[in-house]
């Protein structure tokens, strides 16, 4: 092993961008046939290295060896002749062409389709990853499409392949038979970069692990020896606080109540909504389960206003019904909303902190007067939301697309709380955020509910929503699953919820509980 | 009975020419969108590929020199818009509209010393065989060769478009520019050679007008076909066969109307003039109520700005 030459090494990496240094004197090693942990929070620099390892982009200064040999990665194609193969966060694939032209894309000498066609399928037998040649990838679900890009890497025989945050949109079941495949990839000898938040994932599958922090290489370590906790605090160099969660004080009527939501589109890469129905009452969090793309936008609008219900009575806020109100109706009643898409939806990209501040918070803040905007109330308001939330940034003149998405996360949470709403929605409260300010913000949330306020949470991430939720619902296909309490269910019950097990008698899912 | 053959076959005839100018233009606008790219300055270069190709020809004498120069004068224009957009990422929908009306001003400028010079018709070629039917044959099988390029040209589209790899990068690219980017695929200048394409394709349409259709110059000689043929694009959904058809469809209500003039009912010949162009428009608009055909049709980047950077 000592004298095969290494698989990758990287020596003194260096990539700067305007303004910010992304990768400082970065040294890495890589071994063929190991599972490699890089980890760090948003904004350590994690992306910009593996994009200068797949040729995407290129550092300033350093050298990079391939298997002993110096190299220059000009371009990704260079990169998969050397044979690096990488699965990106978001896929690169293309949503009305079949499953077989998008792994042709990807392939130099992709040859005839109808032999290409049969290759995938023996490719996807031998690792198990199931896969139909033939179909459109639009209609397959988010697991499917991530094993295309998967299989489109491994018709190229890698020897490296780089996995950049492959299981957050994944079911823990595909996630387990997704570590299997890696284990057998690299069993055969090829190395894996595994790029992840998930610390309990990375402790079950990675075997050494180096750590990223604002760009420079703060420390290496065998996961398998270390907490979670360990590893976070590596991450972010402080300690990690954990959310204090008091017991629920469920209180009164629902405040929120849905019944019979169904919904119907034109866009036919949306989900339908069926019958779903669920209530959340004051002082609890219900949390929505359920992979990308199992109705959570079309849920998220419906409940916003953003998309107004046929049926008034469907969507009732503390007993009134709201279906047939738009968003700044239900705002009044006392509504708050959080997107999942925090630049463009979120916040406006180009607009001052201030301003932003003012979108949604004018009439409950309140901000405008005699259909006047009071300029100062709005510098105060975003600036009491930037103090209380500790949101980094120049100041309240600041735009949003400026800030890190942690800490736009953080003001735009709190400009909604900070308007004290009985009702809380909110989409993915921390997708892409670190450590630190994810806790920050499973923190606020739960104040709000204990507090009195009914909170409704979508994630895709269990763990925030075993952490956050006093009962759990999963969505499918469009349908909501009855909510459990969070302390008697587990991660499993709800992973097979997301995958589809439904509506089976509770004796049904024991057995299918005890068959997994 | 023999009579009306004859009418039937001309009529025939006169649509096969009347949709050519069309169908140069909307294929050609066929391989720009699939790549990503709206370029509303159709009209515009149709105008001065008409204009090019009519003063090359006047000046060469050979029609095929009027036909190349109307392509380069097409492909020209493109470029202009290539450079504009692609390189100085400028709004497309914004540059195309000023193409068509740049494209405007230029023809009438070169084409001041032309007008009223007359060409002679380009010869037809006759297929054999099938020209020979008797009666209908000599209208139907008996054209210009331009007019038997442009039905080749919808089947090696077509081909090309879901066949060949070339194709599949360029629907790629205008599917998802970023995908593409990151898999390796030089985006920018797969769309400057989708762009000079489907200039140089209306360059071709604008000189079949004045080339063939009418042989002669005259200041917007195109009547608007160039915005015809973005809505055949949609319309068709952005598939070659089915431009043919939109093609043929304006082409036929073009002569028919012609032909009800000549029968002098008493319908004012403006409101005539007008059928093809609002026959196209209802037909559009029928189409384009099935939603969901449409966007899964549509390349999902069409229009927008890409920024390798970002």
């Amino acid at each position: 092993m000592t004298d095969q030459p290494h698989r990758l090494e990287l020596r003194q990496i260096t990539k700067s961008f305007p303004g910010c240094l992304a990768n400082d004197r970065v040294d890495l090693v890589l071994r063929p046939g190991e599972i490699h942990a890089l980890l760090g929070e948003n904004g350590a620099g994690k992306s910009t290295l593996v994009k200068m390892i797949y040729g995407v982009q290129h550092p300033d200064s350093g050298t990079m060896l391939w298997e002993g040999r110096p190299v220059t990665v000009a371009d990704p194609n260079e990169a998969r002749r050397l044979g690096i193969g990488m699965v990106f966060q978001h896929f690169s694939l293309f949503d009305t062409l079949t499953v077989t032209e998008n792994i042709a894309l990807g392939l130099e000498k992709p040859g005839p389709m109808a032999a290409l066609a049969q290759r995938i399928a023996t490719v996807s037998e031998r690792y198990g990853l199931a896969l139909d040649p033939q179909r459109h990838v639009h209609s397959l679900s988010v697991g499917e499409r991530q094993r295309v890009e998967i299989v489109r890497c491994l018709l190229q025989d890698p020897r490296l392949l780089i996995m950049d945050e492959p299981t957050s949109v994944l079911t823990p079941q595909e996630t387990t038979k997704l570590f299997d495949t890696l284990r057998r990839l690299a069993s055969e000898g090829c190395t894996i970069l595994y790029i992840s938040h998930k610390l309990e994932e990375i402790r079950a599958l990675c075997d050494r692990a180096t750590v990223l922090r604002g760009g420079r290489v703060v420390g290496a370590c065998d996961p398998k020896a270390q907490t979670a906790r360990s590893l976070a605090e590596l991450m972010i160099g402080t300690e990690l606080s954990t959310p204090e969660r008091l017991p629920a004080a469920v209180s009164g009527a629902p405040r929120l109540e849905v019944r019979h939501l169904s919904t119907t589109s034109d866009n036919p890469f949306a989900t339908s909504l069926k019958d779903v129905a669920l209530e959340v009452r004051g002082g609890e969090i219900l949390g929505i389960a359920g992979v990308a793309g199992n109705g959570q936008a079309e849920l998220l609008a419906a409940l916003s206003g953003e998309d107004k219900v046929a049926d008034p009575d469907s969507v009732r806020i503390d007993g009134r019904p709201v279906g047939h109100l738009g968003p700044r109706e239900r705002r009044t009643i006392g509504l708050a909303f959080v997107p999942e898409e925090r630049l463009g939806r979120g916040a406006v990209p180009e607009l001052s902190l201030s301003d932003n501040a003012l979108l949604s918070g004018y009439a409950r803040a309140p901000l405008v007067k005699g259909g006047m905007v009071q300029f100062g109330r709005a510098k105060s308001y975003a600036e009491t939301i930037i103090r209380s939330f500790n949101v980094v940034t120049r100041g309240h003149r600041a735009e949003a697309r400026s800030l890190s998405g942690g800490n736009l996360q953080k003001f735009i949470i709190g400009r909604e709380i900070l308007q004290k709403p009985d009702l809380l929605v909110v989409g993915q409260p921390t997708w892409g955020v670190d450590a630190g300010a994810a806790a920050a913000i499973h923190q606020a949330l739960i104040d709000l509910a204990r507090g009195g306020a009914a909170v409704l949470v979508v994630s895709q991430d269990l763990d925030e929503l075993f952490v956050l939720s006093d009962r759990i619902a999963v969505l499918f296909h469009g349908r909501l699953s009855e909510s459990r309490p969070t302390h008697r269910t587990t991660v499993e019950e709800i992973g097979l919820l997301m995958g589809g097990l439904f509506n089976a008698t509770t004796e049904d899912e024991d057995e299918a509980l005890h068959a997994v | 009975m023999n009579v009306d053959l004859v009418v039937v076959g001309s009529v025939i005839a006169a649509m096969l020419t009347a949709a050519t100018p069309l169908l140069f233009a909307a294929l050609g606008e066929v391989v720009t969108e699939r790549s990503g790219v709206l370029n509303l300055g159709v009209e515009g270069m149709m105008l001065v590929g008409a204009v090019c190709g009519f003063a090359a020809t006047v000046g060469s004498g050979s029609v095929v020199v009027g036909v190349i120069a109307a392509a380069a004068a097409g492909a020209g224009m493109a470029l202009l818009f290539g450079v504009l957009t692609l390189s100085l990422l400028t709004n497309q929908v914004a540059t195309g509209l000023a193409l068509t009306l740049f494209g405007v001003g230029l023809s009438a400028l070169i084409g001041q010393g032309f007008v009223g010079i007359p060409l002679p018709k380009p010869p037809a070629f006759a297929i054999p065989l099938l020209s020979d039917i008797p009666v209908i044959g000599p209208g139907v099988f008996e054209h210009d060769a331009l007019v038997y390029l442009g039905l080749l040209a919808v089947p090696a589209l077509a081909w090309f478009l879901t066949r060949s790899r070339a194709g599949l990068v360029l629907r790629a690219v205008g599917e998802n520019h970023a995908a593409a980017h990151a898999l390796g695929y030089k985006v920018i200048r797969i769309r400057y050679m989708a762009v000079l394409f489907g200039g140089a394709m209306s360059g071709v349409g604008g000189g079949y007008m004045s080339l063939a259709y009418t042989p002669m110059w005259a200041e917007g000689i195109t009547a608007g076909r160039g915005w015809i043929a973005l809505a055949l694009v949609v319309f068709a959904t952005w598939r070659p066969e089915r431009v043919l058809v939109g093609a043929w469809l304006f082409g036929g209500v073009t002569i028919a109307q012609l032909h009800v003039q000549g029968l002098g009912f008493a319908v004012p010949s403006q409101l005539l003039s007008m059928l093809p162009y609002i026959a196209t428009i209802v037909v559009l608009v029928a189409i384009s109520r099935d939603v969901a055909r449409i966007r899964l049709n549509a390349p999902a980047c069409l229009g927008k700005i890409f920024h390798p950077g970002g």
